[in-house]
């Protein structure tokens, strides 16, 4: 399974980015072969519309089932629907913290009703 | 003529300029069109109170895929601009309300998936004030793209001798899409530094149209003189200066139109119309046009028993004063 984590930086102790979005980097650890990539998401964040749908698109191209944020919008959830991603809300802390309370099942994934609508 | 009515930034009192000016042209024998272009936040219906009698629905096209045949080859999504169509493993998503009808995602696709379907992106209203033909566009929520439906509502627009145009404010695509085509503008702003800055980037994009161009300062305190230098480095004339009165605002907030409940606004609107006819290009106004206009401010301003007491200079009327000296003793009650 693959796992995306919305981060401001490049390393594990860089702080999760709350914006799925607009997010500048995802760190992706795939669990079956624990490889850990980075992937620059500067294109989509600075797109001036759609950014989470292209965010999203992108994370379901690459087989990406579940993703670490803060939150998504009302278009990129209909995308990470569609594909079948599961996204896991966190509050903050950095990527290595927030990977450890997922590997605990401490994180709930996100429901319908918590998708933020602007 | 086209008049188009815009300012840098919301707030202005462009709507209030707009349908008071509107007003004052009919009121003086002149054929007028108010044609709401401020398609996400339409308000001049609520000054000029229409009926409206005429609804059209307006649509722009947008990609339908057919899953069947699609490949998932990603084309479509890679060439689209604005993000509105998104290919996954499994299936391509359209988000119609992001798509601007470009057609671009139609074209690449290597299998012909793709075909376009009219999509609702708003209204446009035709009615009656009076006698002024009324037009107002509406963007339906959540939909992005402005420019279609302020094409549709300019289009609606009947005849007349004056087309007053009620632009987005803001110096984006949704105003220059009204700027462009127009004959005159008229910038309305308030004298603050905010007001004053995007005023600035307003005679900017005004500029670029190469359109002939004037002012309106609203709350206009007396003694500033920022607006004024401003204009006089643009080389652009102040048209008509509005007091910053509590009346006004008063009414405003209830729905008036002010031309024709507060005191003075009647002189400093025709005022307006008179500064007008000396700016607008004269090809786009007949001379009949014009002396038909003069003679009927000339003859009002002789009757002043027709409309609210006549007052003259706004600044040292009494009525628009007084709420500011009622004021001061409150001050130096709770002073003492
Ligand atoms: S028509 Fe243009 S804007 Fe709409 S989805 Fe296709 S490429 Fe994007
Ligand atoms: S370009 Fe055509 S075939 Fe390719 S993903 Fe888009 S709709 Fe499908």
């Amino acid at each position: 399974m693959k796992l995306a984590i919305s981060t401001r930086g490049q390393d594990v102790n860089a702080p999760v980015d709350l914006h799925f979005g607009r997010t500048r980097f995802f760190r992706i650890v795939d669990f079956e072969t624990g490889a850990e990539t980075l992937l620059n998401n500067a294109r989509a964040a600075n797109a001036p519309q759609g950014a989470g749908i292209q965010t999203a698109q992108t994370l379901a191209r690459l087989g990406v089932q579940a993703v670490l944020t803060g939150g998504v919008g009302p278009n990129a959830w209909r995308i990470l629907q569609a594909a079948r991603i599961q996204v896991f809300s966190v509050r903050g802390g950095s990527v290595g913290q927030a990977l450890q309370s997922f590997r605990e099942g401490l994180l709930r994934p996100l429901t319908e009703k918590q998708v933020t609508y602007f | 003529m086209n008049l188009v009515i815009a300012s840098g930034k919301g707030g202005t009192g462009k709507t209030t300029v707009a349908t008071s000016l509107a007003v004052t042209l009919a009121r003086h024998g002149q054929t007028v069109a108010y044609v709401d272009c401020d398609v996400e936040t339409p308000n001049g219906h609520l000054f000029l109170k229409p009926m409206v009698t005429r609804e059209r629905p307006v649509e722009k096209l947008v990609p339908r895929v057919n899953q069947e045949t699609c490949l998932l080859c990603g084309l479509c999504a890679a060439v689209c601009r604005f993000n509105a169509i998104a290919c996954l493993p499994d299936q391509t998503l359209v988000y119609e309300e992001l798509c601007h009808g470009c057609g671009g995602c139609t074209r690449v696709c290597p299998v012909g998936a793709i075909t376009e379907a009219p999509h609702p992106v708003g209204v446009v209203k035709v009615g009656a004030a009076g006698a002024i033909q009324f037009v107002s566009g509406t963007l339906n929520v959540g939909e992005s793209t402005s420019p279609p439906v302020i094409r549709a509502t300019r289009q609606a627009a009947p005849a007349a001798d004056w087309t007053i145009l009620d632009a987005p404010p803001g110096t984006a695509c949704p105003m220059m899409e009204a700027v462009r085509g127009s004959d005159y503008v008229v910038l309305v702003t308030e004298p603050t530094p905010f007001g004053l800055h995007d005023l600035r980037l307003a005679l900017e994009v005004v500029k670029t149209f190469d359109l002939p161009c004037g002012v309106v300062v609203n709350r206009a305190q007396p003694g500033a003189t920022e607006a004024r230098d401003l204009c006089r480095q643009a080389r652009v004339r102040i048209l008509a200066e509005i007091p910053d009165a509590v009346a006004i605002a008063k009414e405003y907030s209830r729905g008036q139109l002010v031309v024709e409940t507060v005191p003075g606004l009647r002189e400093i609107f025709d005022q307006l119309c008179l500064r007008l006819l000396e700016e607008v290009p004269k090809e786009k106004c007949p001379h009949e046009m014009r002396q038909r206009l003069e003679a009927a401010i000339r003859a009002s301003s002789q009757s002043p028993a027709t409309g609210p007491p006549a007052a003259g200079d706004p600044f040292s009327t009494p009525r628009l004063a007084a709420p500011r000296q009622r004021e001061e003793p409150t001050r130096a009650a709770s002073a003492s």
